[in-house]
């Protein structure tokens, strides 16, 4: 399939970018939709940030200060929907924009049409969402699971969610289908499934799960919308309905979604090892195989958000189980990361001091999913601190590190220029010592007996608070840095080779740094050599 | 302390020694770490069930970081190290798949018994059946009849915008807390009027969520005598922070006292709704009662919060006809935060709190309702 397109290049104009900024309107390069999304997903980023800082400034000491307890709903709400929908998932279509039709050998993605309008739904999406902030009652408020009939109580910010939340979830799926046909049909000659960087490979899984979830999600919330506001009773209890059965279609959709945000930063983080440690990805297939069982999984283990909702007994063990059998295959993947690094030639540039930090960091927080999945105790653990100190260890420390990490990886290759290595290097220790002192605390808060989701806090839970405050600010504050550091290689410094990093293997690296508007016009011939290392 | 999942008697050893150290400090001291033992035998089997598998989890960390970190410390390229070009090994892959499975299976094993043991809400000695509202705990003791409402303690309440240091159990103290008997399985059946909640108090060890239209049920059994605190675990709405729960737990005795004190307050409760009230005491009484139900929506003082909730100054509600006021209050709104405060007050709380609203913020209507229009518009409710 892939040979037909040589016979193209014979009448091709060598053409770049058009000038001004309708370029980025009307572009169809995925270069350039890569960028649009890696730059909105920053913008959100920032936008989440500010309500998380919000969240810790409240919570620094006991009492109200800042945030009444509605605003603080609201704040909680609208940053975990702006950091999912708005920044990870966002970064993480960037990252496949810009690398899957490098790496696979194709000379852009295949849908280039849909892709921009898959990206170009977003900002109308979070414009409606953020909105909702200057209604009368506000911004949504009943947490980002919009749980009935809790959500059901706000007012048109109601309407307003559910609409961006399905144009986020028609982005998503025509963004899969966009590159499940990319990585099916345009691999160059020779670039064989089993050849593919494993980034390609998570990512094509995740984009299974995309499709597979989003329109869940869509039903659920439609379900929501009648119920609202056409008098259906789908969730409401006195008109025969079940507020239960919401989150269990909510998290048939929700955990998938965990593994959608968290399968690409695998991906990344297995092409960053590999090219640091100077030695090839150790048990490649397993690590694929690992990643479709994830998947397949993931579809099995939803009730494990809801154990304290009074399933029956073998509802609870039969969650319990295949919850605990997920560590199984991640720990696969663990081991694989760290028998790559084992007797290879290790240097420690900045992507490399992400992926290590995720590496542990990411385990710590699959340490304490192992806890959450064990039912007896996480009646003791569910709704406290201890989940939010969980998930943010799997989503910061994990998704975002590795999305960084990832940034310094390839930013050198998307740009030509060389980032800053010290400045680099101060980014990541700030952020990894800063991102300890906010979320690990929030452990012991939890088992403390403090709620999630709570504006005031008892007494006893003020020193920790203070120390996850302030943990949280210089975390903040750090991630000026990222933008400072990207900024200023985007405008200039030392330029780069081809390969960037002397471990480098893959086809994006036989590129030339910043690689041209269009690349891979002719296909190239894959060897094993220049496989996945 | 992985010994002591065996060890019962080790653990209330532990639970005496927590207790006293409690004691001292008020509730937990700060800079906690950990979860408590508790006072119940499933709290205390949980307990160990977390620090085993914490223990196992620590275990697994400080190999597997501990490979890493000699790895890295030994395999740099600036220590002159050549890479080695290995990327399979099948013997390797299969032991880390085969030795997970095993440790899990491990920990499955004591989950499961335990699990199955919570579960158990047989043989009880005593029902209680827990509502929750917005933003408040009712519980009706089905045997003995009585019936109690929990709201936030007003110390609390006053010190949220002032200084919580000042206050004892701050955000963890209510007006009316519940007794159990020690010793005694108690049994609870949760529901809830409005939205979802869930009742937790860490040192029962037992969490569940309450729903509506739903009943849900869990057991403890106390051992120790002692005041235990939680609070709502389920975001349930602006005040979800501000709903505690206090159980006392008491000798059987003193327990009986208790109900027998309750029953009277509840007998002279319902002979207050007999007679005629004048105004002054409608308002005076009134006043605390909307201060607890209704001001954490519409503000103390009735001017509510735009497109949220709304204001009672001047409203077409409070300054119109009597009985849609009444039935307002009474039935609540579906689909908003105003709920049916007609299960939740008795005639006179309602009689005061309706009369108190038609007659400050400036809505001079000089409307005087009696208890006895309450008990009418009851009546008229349910067709009898």
């Amino acid at each position: 399939m892939s040979t037909s397109y040589a016979a193209h290049a014979d009448d091709h104009h060598h053409h770049g970018p058009d000038p001004g900024l309708l370029r980025w309107v009307f572009t169809t390069n995925h270069k350039d939709i890569g960028t649009l999304y890696l730059w909105f997903a920053l913008i959100m980023f920032f936008v989440g940030g500010f309500l998380a800082m919000g969240i810790r400034a409240e919570l620094f000491k006991p009492g109200l200060q800042l945030l009444d307890p509605h605003l603080f709903n609201q704040f909680t709400t609208m940053h975990a929907l702006i950091m999912i929908f708005g920044a990870i998932m966002p970064a993480f279509v960037g990252f496949a924009n810009w690398l899957v039709p490098m790496m696979v050998g194709a000379p852009d993605m295949a849908l280039p049409r849909l892709n921009n309008w898959s990206f170009w739904l977003l900002p109308f999406a979070f414009t409606l969402l953020i909105g909702t902030f200057f209604l009368p009652g506000g911004a949504p408020a009943a947490g980002w699971t919009m749980y009935p009939p809790l959500v059901l109580q706000g007012g048109a910010n109601v309407a307003f969610m559910i609409f961006a939340v399905h144009i986020m979830g028609i982005s998503s799926i025509m963004g899969a289908i966009n590159i499940i046909v990319t990585i099916l049909n345009m691999r160059a000659p020779g670039m064989t499934l089993l050849r593919m960087p494993l980034f390609v490979w998570t990512w094509l899984i995740t984009a299974f799960l995309l499709i597979a979830a989003m329109p869940v999600l869509a039903g659920a919330v439609t379900m929501l919308l009648t119920d609202k506001f056409f008098g259906t009773s789908f969730f409401n209890a006195a008109g025969g309905g079940d507020p239960v059965m919401f989150q269990h279609v909510f998290w048939f959709f929700g955990h998938p979604e965990v593994y959608i945000l968290i399968l690409p930063a695998f991906g990344i983080i297995s092409q960053i090892i590999p090219t640091f440690a100077r030695k090839p990805l150790f048990g490649y297939e397993s690590m694929v195989y690992a990643t479709a069982s994830i998947a397949f999984i993931s579809f099995i283990v939803w009730a494990h958000h809801m154990f304290t909702v009074g399933m029956p007994l073998s509802g609870e063990l039969f969650f319990m189980y295949t919850t605990m059998l997920i560590a199984v295959p991640t720990g696969v993947k663990v081991f694989n990361w760290i028998a790559t690094m084992w007797r290879g030639s290790m240097t420690f540039e900045t992507p490399m001091l992400w992926a290590i930090a995720f590496v542990v960091l990411f385990t710590i927080g699959g340490f304490s999913g192992l806890m959450l999945a064990i039912t007896p105790v996480d009646f003791q653990y569910h709704d406290t601190y201890f989940v939010v100190a969980h998930f943010h260890y799997v989503l910061v420390t994990g998704a975002i590190f590795a999305i960084i990490g990832g940034v310094y990886y390839w930013l050198p290759k998307w740009t030509g220029h060389m980032y800053d290595e010290t400045l680099g290097k101060w980014h990541f220790w700030i952020s990894t010592i800063s991102v300890n002192v906010l979320f690990f605390p929030q452990h012991f808060l939890g088992l403390a007996g403090m709620p999630r989701r709570i504006p005031d806090y008892a007494v006893q839970f003020t020193d920790w608070n203070m120390v996850s405050s302030i943990g949280g600010f210089v975390f903040g504050l750090s991630q000026l840095m990222f933008l400072y550091i990207v900024v200023q290689t985007i405008r200039g410094g030392e330029k780069v080779t081809e390969r960037v990093w002397e471990g480098a293997h893959g086809l994006e690296w036989t590129l030339a740094s910043p690689p041209p508007y269009h690349t891979f016009e002719e296909p190239p011939h894959v060897t094993e050599a220049e496989a996945h290392g | 302390m992985l010994r002591r999942t065996s060890g019962r008697g080790a653990g209330s050893g532990m639970a005496v020694f927590a207790m006293l150290a409690l004691a001292s400090t008020g509730a937990f001291a700060a800079w906690d770490l950990n979860l408590p033992v508790g006072v119940t035998p499933i709290s205390r089997i949980v307990y160990d069930l977390h620090m085993l598998i914490l223990w196992i989890c620590v275990a697994i960390g400080v190999v597997v970081f501990g490979i890493m970190f000699i790895s890295i410390v030994r395999h740099r390229k600036a220590a002159g190290v050549q890479a080695a070009q290995f990327h399979h090994s099948t013997f390797a892959e299969i032991a880390w798949t085969v030795i997970p499975i095993v440790i899990l299976v491990s920990m499955a094993v004591p989950a499961t018994t335990t699990l199955i043991e919570m579960e158990d809400t047989t043989d009880a000695d005593l029902t209680v059946k827990v509502t929750a509202y917005q933003w408040k705990w009712k519980y009706e003791y089905i045997e003995d009849g009585i019936t109690v409402y929990s709201n936030l303690a007003a110390s609390s309440r006053q010190a949220i915008y002032e200084d919580p240091t000042k206050v004892e159990n701050y955000l963890l103290e209510v007006d009316n807390p519940i007794v159990f008997p020690v010793g005694k399985k108690v049994r609870l059946l949760l529901t809830a009027d409005d939205v979802i909640h869930t009742w937790w108090v860490p040192e029962l060890g037992q969490k569940k969520d309450a729903i509506p239209g739903f009943i849900n049920e869990i057991w403890t059994l106390v051992e120790e005598p002692g005041v235990y605190r939680g609070q709502c675990a389920e975001l349930c709405g602006k005040d979800h922070g501000f709903m505690p729960i206090v159980v006392r737990a008491a000798p059987e005795e003193e327990y009986r006292a208790w109900v027998a004190e309750r029953m009277t307050a509840q007998a002279e409760q319902a002979a207050l709704a007999m007679r005629e009230w004048g105004k002054t005491e409608l308002m005076a009484l009134g006043e605390k009662v909307y201060v607890t139900s209704c001001a954490t929506c519409h503000q103390m003082d009735g001017a509510g919060v735009t497109g949220a909730f709304p204001s009672i100054r001047g409203s077409e509600v409070a300054t119109g006809d009597v009985q849609a006021h009444l039935k307002l209050v009474m039935d609540g709104r579906s689909g908003t935060a105003m709920q049916s405060f007609g299960s939740q007050l008795d005639d006179v709380e309602l009689a005061a709190v309706v009369t108190y609203q038609r007659n400050a913020f400036g809505n001079a209507t000089g409307d005087v309702v009696q208890p006895a229009m309450i008990s009418a518009a009851r009546n008229l409710n349910t067709g009898g």
